[in-house]
């Protein structure tokens, strides 16, 4: 118990030190460091689904819009009385945080309830489709704002948040990942019929690691939000969901580390490839990321990391 | 013959289970009996039947008419893992172990039906998780020594040897704490020495966690050796049931085997 303490003032001081990060560093890297840990937030959600229980869900961007438009509604037409001081406003991004959370986690358990019978390809499709049936219900919206898009939200997200969610979310995934419950949602992944024959609860364990992973999506959602603080249907379209998914691919399925690692990646790397373009005068970006994917596939299809993590990586392999 | 079987309590029965896929009667009206620390087996040749039984036995099918008893309750329509909760659990013909996970992690799978710590627990590491972690590791010890798997610690499933890997099912199955253990062709693919290694295993283990097994197998010499009573079947229906002596000179078990001796 005493280590949770530890690892809370770990959390801080990790959070801390990106914080302090963002305010040396030039304005366009501290930004692209927010969005890519905004991005790695969404890339460890989907890795429960994805990498965990080894379903194939292509949704994911419609439950970062379900927990974007939640927060940013609450924040913007319910909680303006609290805004003003920065603790004010602080605070009105937490509650919107949590109410991104319960939005999105109760729309996942919706969603996932009848579609979980699937798997597959299947349930992709079905997750697909669900995408953009969100994604067009709020297109239609006009109270936040249809396709104008939903302006002047508080811009409150600070590096410290997102970095202390982030490393939050990776330590709660690895002690869920060790424990009883996390070796029942490997079972399910390796081998459904012996996880179920072995008593696990398939059922429950595909839809509540669904609803989490949402639930998380959302809160990444609420961040994006209130740090653009403009969101538009079109941030939430099916490329959104199809760049997740790389990101865990990537980084090789069931490592957390690894679809952060990813997430960074293949943040920085469309904007490293930027100054390319003037040197050509044609936009490459798409081509060189699409074929450093192709190429990523067919060296090493299991991902960067495949199912371990980076601090595996450093020891050797023991027998215990 | 020390046996009083008839006295010994029933655990698991089955009365006229019938399955049919589209037009071909799989099991046809099966009915049997598991007593209590009874080691029987079910035998027949290949399309009998036999994995079909277990599946409905185990309640991965349900069947269309019968009834599937554990513990004098009827099953029907419950899940495999409410079914495992009543007592019964079973390995497969094609082993299903959970291949990218180490032989330790396969064994803890089976733990997780009774684990006693929640999920909140799980993640701010009460020291009552810590406790049960420990005594999980202590008892996957045990299973693995009591299997003969302890130099492959560390090691993941999918790459054990077949022999290792079908120990491996048993340790998994004895872990869920089960008492009537269904075991699809334990022996196939293990040559004599395994086959004879792995009937005494089904043997001590039974009489150490008390336990009632019920067996498919084809390894003949395997089921004469340690099964008490034997059902046999051929296409979907039980024609003979009996002691292995019994058996062997059933001349209906002689006929589904080897044929008829005067056929026209």
């Amino acid at each position: 118990m005493r280590a949770n303490l530890q690892w809370l003032v770990i959390l801080t001081v990790i959070a801390l030190a990106a914080q302090g990060l963002t305010q040396v560093l030039p304005p366009y890297f501290g930004q692209l460091l927010i969005l890519a840990c905004i991005n790695a937030i969404l890339a460890v959600s989907l890795n429960l689904v994805n990498g965990l229980s080894g379903q194939f869900s292509l949704g994911q961007a419609g439950f970062m819009a379900v927990g974007a438009y939640t927060a940013a509604s609450l924040n913007v037409f319910g909680l303006g009385f609290l805004h003003g001081t920065p603790l004010g406003d602080q605070a009105a991004l937490l509650l919107s945080l949590l109410a991104a959370a319960i939005a999105s986690g109760f729309v996942g358990y919706l969603v996932g309830l009848p579609t979980l019978r699937l798997r597959g390809d299947y349930l992709a499709i079905v997750t697909l489709g669900f995408g953009e049936i969100i994604r067009v219900i709020i297109l239609n919206i006009q109270a936040v704002g249809g396709a104008r898009g939903f302006i002047s939200i508080p811009n409150s997200t600070s590096a410290f948040l997102v970095v202390f969610l982030l490393s939050a979310f990776v330590l709660l995934t690895h002690r869920f990942v060790m424990a009883s419950q996390g070796r029942a949602l490997l079972a399910i992944r390796e081998n459904e019929i012996a996880a179920e024959a072995m008593g696990v609860d398939t059922t429950t364990y595909k839809v509540g690691a669904f609803v989490v992973s949402s639930a998380v999506a959302g809160v990444a959602g609420g961040l994006f939000a209130h740090y653009l603080s403009y969101i538009n249907p079109s941030s939430f379209d099916f490329m959104k969901s199809v760049e997740i998914v790389i990101m865990v691919v990537l980084g090789g399925m069931g490592s957390v580390s690894g679809a952060i690692l990813a997430a960074f990646i293949l943040t920085f790397l469309p904007e490293a490839l930027r100054p390319l373009q003037d040197w050509t005068h044609v936009d490459l970006r798409m081509v060189i990321y699409s074929f450093l994917l192709i190429v990523m596939m067919l060296v090493r299809p299991q991902g960067m990391l495949g199912r371990r993590e980076i601090w595996e990586l450093f020891k050797p392999r023991s027998p215990q | 013959m020390l046996n009083h079987s008839e006295q010994r309590k029933s655990v698991l029965e089955a009365e006229n289970i019938t399955l049919s896929f589209g037009g071909l009667v799989a099991v046809d009206r099966f009915s049997m009996v598991l007593r209590e620390g009874e080691l029987a087996g079910l035998i027949g040749p290949n399309g009998a039947g036999k994995t079909t039984v277990f599946n409905m036995l185990s309640a991965i099918y349900r069947p269309q008419s019968g009834d599937v008893r554990v513990m004098d309750h009827s099953i029907l329509g419950l899940k495999p893992h409410q079914v495992l909760r009543r007592g019964l659990v079973r390995t497969f013909q094609n082993i299903r172990l959970f291949k990218d996970l180490t032989v330790e992690k396969n064994i803890q799978v089976a733990f997780h039906h009774a684990n006693p710590y929640g999920f909140a627990a799980a993640l701010v590491h009460t020291d009552h998780y810590f406790d049960i972690e420990k005594h999980y590791a202590e008892r996957t010890e045990e299973l693995m020594n009591v299997l003969e798997l302890g130099h492959r610690r560390g090691a993941l499933a999918g790459a054990l040897p077949y022999g290792d890997q079908k120990k491996l099912e048993i340790a998994r199955a004895l872990a869920t704490g089960a008492k009537i253990l269904l075991l699809d062709e334990p022996a196939a693919g293990m040559n004599p020495q395994e086959s004879l290694w792995l009937m005494r295993m089904i043997e001590k283990v039974r009489d150490q966690f008390k336990l009632s097994v019920l067996l498919i197998e084809h390894d003949m010499k395997v089921v004469m050796g340690i099964c008490e009573k034997i059902y046999v079947m051929d296409h979907g229906v039980r024609i003979a049931e009996g002691t292995p002596q019994q058996i062997q000179k059933d001349p209906r078990v002689i006929e589904a085997y080897l044929g008829m001796r005067n056929k026209k």
